[in-house]
Parts: C-alpha cells; sequence; structure tokens
C-alpha cells in the first residue's frame, strides 16, 4: 500500500489509520522520504526527521490508548510564516535567519492538540509579499507541473507541495490572493476563510486588516477536515472571531440544485487570456448542467482593489515591520556606528528588496501630509468594494470567476515590473479587502504552450459561510477529476 | 505627483532603512511606476465614505488586565543578537 499513501485522501488515510493498516510513523517517513527524493522543487526551508518522527510516533501512542480522531497521525507542513518552537521560522527572510520561536503559532498547536504530524517548514516569498515565489531570500519554489513556471505566492511552497503530493496538507496566508493564487498555479485547491476566522497568533504579522491563514489541499472535503480543527476563538489574538468552533465537512453533501451563481462581470474584462476564460465558463456550464443559476453581477469599484491594497497593505506593512530593529531577535549587521546606525544597517541588510519596497510606499503614504490622501482615501474606497459585495449577495449566494488573468508564468517575466507582478492579484484583491471567504479549485489547464498549466476557478461567499462554500466545491469536485491530476514526475 | 531622489531618501530615513545613491535611483523609477498605478484610486468620490480599518467592523477586544504569560527569559533571549548578563545588548545610547 505504501506506494499509493500520497495519492489518498484524508478520509482514506484516517480510514487506514483507523484500522491500523499503516501507522502515524509509516506515513512520515514516506512523506519524509518523498520530500528528500523532491529536494530540487525547493519547497522545504527546514526539515528535521527525527522531530517528525517522534511527533509520529506520539501520535500512534495516542491511538494505542484509545483516542481516534480523524487527524490524528496525518502529516501537514507549514508555512514558514507561522512561528514553531521546534523548526526555524524565518519568513523566507534573511531577516530571520536561524531563528527559534520561544512559542508554537496558535494555528500549529491547534492541529497539533488533533494529532497533525508536522513535516517542516516550507517555502514562500519573503514575509508573504509576492505573487511568484521569487522573492524568498532562499531561492524560489519550482511549479511541479512545469518546471519553467512560477508556482505562484506567497504561499508557493505549499502549493507546491501538495501539488506533488510531498505533503497531503499544507498551512498557508492570504494577503491579497496569496492562498489563492499558488493554488490555481498549481492546480490544487486553495482555502481563505473568512478574516479573523483562524487565530493569527504567532502569524508572522504583514498587513494586520487583510492577513488571514487558510490552507492547501487536494481537495475541498480535505479543507473542510482540516479547516474545522484549524478555526476557533484564541483570545491571544485581539481580531479573532469569538464564534464557537464549527463543523466546516457539513455542507458537503447538500445539492447544488437551486444554487444562484453570481458572476462578475468586471471579472471577464479586457486582460483575461482566452484559455482561462473557456476553463473558467467551462466549470460555469458544469454547475448549471448540476441545477445551479447564473446570474449576472456587477462589482464596479473592483478593479480599484489594487491601488487601494497597495496603499493599506504597504501602510500596515512599514507599521509591522518597524519591530525588526536588530536588538531583541532577527539580523544585526556587523558594522554600525550609533544606535540609529545599528537598526538602519541591520534593516537594509536583513530585509529584501520586495518588503523595502514596502515598507517605503508605507512610511510615505502614512506620512505627515499624505495620510488623508492616501490611507484615509484607500479605506474609503475599500469601503465601497465590501458594500458592493454585500450588494451583490442580495442576489446571489455564491460568487464566481477566474483567481488569475492567465496560468502560472515563466521565471523572471514580471519580476524587473513590480506593477506588472501587482496587477497577478487583480481578481483575489477584492475578496481580500471585502474579507470574505474564498477558494480555487482547479478546473481545467491552459492552451497551446500552457497545456501544462492548470487554471484555478474562485468560488467566494458571505462572511462565514465557509462551509456552504466548501461544499460548493466538493461538489463541483464530485463531478469533474481536475483536482486528482498529478503532475507525471509526482505520480508515482 | 512625482517623487524626487530626495524624497526617496527622506522616506527612507523615516523607515530607519540604510539607502545607497544606486538604491535610491533604482526605487525611485519604482516607486514613481507604483504611485502613477495608485493615483486611479485618489480620483473616486468618496464624500461621506465612512473608512473602513477592518472588515469586520466593530470595536477592539479588550482583555483583563492580569498576567497571563510567564516569560521564558531563556527562550526569549536565546534569539538575541548581542547579549550580556541577561539583557539585550545595544550601543551605548547616553555618554
Amino acid at each position: 500500500m505504501n506506494h499509493v499513501l500520497h495519492r489518498m485522501s484524508l478520509a482514506e488515510l484516517a480510514r487506514h489509520l483507523a484500522a491500523r493498516e499503516v501507522s502515524a510513523v509509516d506515513l512520515a517517513r514516506h512523506f519524509l522520504g518523498r520530500i528528500e527524493r523532491h529536494r530540487g522543487l525547493n519547497a522545504f526551508l527546514d526539515i528535521r526527521p527525527e522531530v517528525t518522527l517522534a511527533q509520529a510516533q506520539a501520535a500512534d501512542a495516542r491511538r494505542a490508548r484509545g483516542e481516534a480522531g480523524a487527524l490524528l497521525g496525518i502529516p501537514v507542513a507549514h508555512k514558514d510564516i507561522f512561528v514553531t518552537r521546534d523548526f526555524a521560522s524565518t519568513a523566507a527572510s534573511r531577516m530571520l535567519e536561524g531563528y527559534m520561536s520561544p512559542f508554537d503559532a496558535t494555528v500549529v498547536d491547534r492541529l497539533a492538540k488533533v494529532g497533525m504530524v508536522t513535516l517542516g517548514k516550507v517555502n514562500c516569498d519573503e514575509f508573504a509579499m509576492g505573487s511568484s515565489n521569487e522573492n524568498s531570500a532562499y531561492g524560489p519554489v519550482l511549479n511541479p507541473w512545469d518546471t519553467s513556471a512560477v508556482p505562484g505566492g506567497s504561499s508557493g511552497g505549499s502549493s507546491a507541495a501538495v501539488a506533488a503530493r510531498i505533503a497531503p496538507v499544507a498551512t498557508a496566508t492570504d494577503t491579497g490572493g496569496s492562498i489563492r493564487e499558488p493554488a490555481a498555479f498549481c492546480g490544487i485547491t486553495g482555502t481563505k476563510p473568512t478574516y479573523g476566522r483562524p487565530s493569527r497568533w504567532g502569524m508572522i504579522a504583514f498587513a494586520s486588516s487583510l492577513d488571514t491563514a487558510g490552507l492547501m489541499t487536494v481537495s475541498a472535503e480535505d479543507a473542510a477536515w482540516v479547516l474545522s480543527a484549524m478555526c476557533g476563538f484564541d483570545p491571544n489574538d485581539s481580531t479573532s472571531v469569538d464564534r464557537p468552533d464549527e463543523d466546516f465537512t457539513r455542507d458537503l453533501a447538500r445539492p447544488i440544485a437551486g444554487l444562484r451563481i453570481g458572476v462578475p462581470k468586471e471579472f471577464f474584462a479586457a486582460g483575461l487570456q482566452p484559455d482561462v476564460e473557456r476553463a473558467v465558463r467551462g466549470a460555469l456550464e458544469t454547475y448549471r448542467s448540476m441545477g445551479a443559476t447564473l446570474v449576472d453581477i456587477s462589482l464596479p469599484n473592483a478593479e480599484l482593489g489594487i491601488p487601494v491594497y497597495y496603499v493599506v497593505a504597504p501602510a500596515e506593512c512599514s507599521s509591522n515591520l518597524s519591530r525588526f530593529d536588530g536588538v531583541r531577535y532577527g539580523h544585526r549587521a556587523k558594522d554600525y556606528g550609533d544606535l540609529a546606525d545599528m537598526i538602519k544597517r541591520s534593516r537594509a541588510e536583513g530585509f529584501g528588496p520586495e518588503p523595502k519596497r514596502r515598507i517605503l510606499i508605507g512610511t510615505y503614504v502614512l506620512s505627515h501630509g499624505y495620510y488623508d490622501a492616501y490611507y484615509i482615501k484607500a479605506q474609503q474606497v475599500r469601503r465601497l468594494i465590501a458594500d458592493e459585495f454585500q450588494q451583490a449577495f442580495t442576489q446571489c449566494d455564491v460568487i464566481a470567476g477566474p483567481v488569475t488573468t492567465s496560468v502560472a508564468f515563466g521565471f523572471g517575466e514580471k519580476a524587473a515590473d513590480p506593477v506588472s507582478m501587482y496587477m497577478s492579484d487583480l481578481y483575489t484583491i477584492p475578496g481580500s479587502l471585502a474579507g470574505v471567504p474564498s477558494v480555487s479549485i482547479p478546473c481545467g489547464f491552459g492552451e497551446g504552450a500552457n497545456a501544462s498549466r492548470p487554471v484555478g476557478l474562485q468560488l467566494m461567499s458571505n462572511y462565514f459561510d465557509e462551509a456552504r462554500l466548501l461544499g460548493i466545491a466538493h461538489q463541483y469536485q464530485l463531478a469533474t477529476d481536475w483536482h486528482r491530476r498529478v503532475p507525471a514526475a509526482f505520480a508515482g | 505627483m512625482s517623487l524626487r531622489p530626495e524624497d526617496v531618501q527622506r522616506i527612507a530615513h523615516l523607515a530607519r532603512l540604510a539607502i545607497t545613491e544606486e538604491e535610491t535611483q533604482r526605487t525611485l523609477a519604482q516607486l514613481n511606476d507604483i504611485f502613477g498605478m495608485i493615483e486611479r484610486m485618489r480620483a473616486v468620490d468618496t464624500e461621506g465614505v465612512v473608512p473602513m480599518s477592518h472588515p469586520l467592523g466593530g470595536a477592539q477586544r479588550l482583555r483583563a488586565d492580569a498576567v497571563t504569560d510567564v516569560p521564558d527569559r531563556e527562550r526569549n533571549l536565546a534569539n538575541a543578537p548581542a547579549r550580556q548578563d541577561g539583557l539585550f545588548l545595544v550601543p551605548r545610547v547616553l555618554e
């Protein structure tokens, strides 16, 4: 059975674990072996087999004592934005090279409590800033479908690890599209819950009014299982929503008949590549054949999402990253004069070009004389965009469209031009600004030279409607097999 | 609006980032591109719109004023770039 463990759903793995046909240690060894064999992807930044195997042994011991949770013994990889006591936590930055956290992030802790076993820490764009993973200080991750293509970002290590089946599930974070865009580029399922639903305690902060923890999985069903364990009120996070824990698997079997799917015309305007449009329209047609109604809707200010985001996110980033001063932790320059000089040089050496660029933008828009013209203005336009979502949800139950304008682009194609890179998040940023939950599910491939590069369908629901959203995604995955496809080099 | 090299150096100072001449020039062009893109947003009529600082609105929750952390001094100091006698070490600030 060992040769197919990485092709199984979490429910199948749970069944084999429960029947004692496979142990948590077997699973950990199997995935650690795959990680080792596929090191060329550069998906992992820190692996410590002795830590992973000790956690797996502990999971097996819990089962031997009679525990029987569905996730007990299932391996998980954590994005290097979540701090961990037993693995280094770097945010893919030189600033935090070798940093060992005194505590585990709440998300890490909650998944450990139900017995999930940590495979290691996965690569990402530095401080989660980027759309291609080219901003990692430790080199980019490759896309398992086509190694000349980027895996997307910032959660590119998470998406590539799941796409290559070297981890059955990975945590991720999304600020403007950092879960959905890499999920689309790697042909897997990416889930960004409602802002405030999972705890952010121990999640290295980028833009606090946007940052949301989420998941990369093969299927929506897998996501529903893990999300149920991951989310819950956390008094340590002042933005954590105080709601009871939920079972996000409860709507998986709910039929599509009668569902109203809103199709925003702005998501199908100029700029959308024809091959992506064909795959996405094909998916909408599948939903229609299952009994859904397609409703034309409009989100007129959604296209202003990018300018709004590139004021709000850098402003909050410049504030959050001010904590890195080379005093208590992080990089300190070797040569310096006084304290101010030490801080300036440490930051100049520790941060890569993208965090520096965003710190500068943010510092400017928050500075005296510009605060109202930029930051307050952006927050006002943000409100207009969020209000349009509420208007749309009076006409439909879920909003559907593409995740990205194109399939994964090549390395170096956009790296020299920040504005063209920023446009990668055109369709994901509006949902981030509103804070609504959203998933990306695979719905086909590009055409011609892009025939090996996956296409994603984005589904967005209203606040706290994750169970329904994942059910809608799951029903599509029962009718199609895009999510089951594995790149040939990683199938066996 | 167009930034000048001295603006970039002023912002870099406010952000406590050392910046070279060469970086200033390269950054200047990129920041002007980005602010050109941001400019579109400023044309929107937002008269009377309440700024949205947070997706879920509402006031920040307050917790009881009680000790909840038990600081682990050794673990917290372990990542310090320089330390002495159980304290973080920094260059002299007062003469």
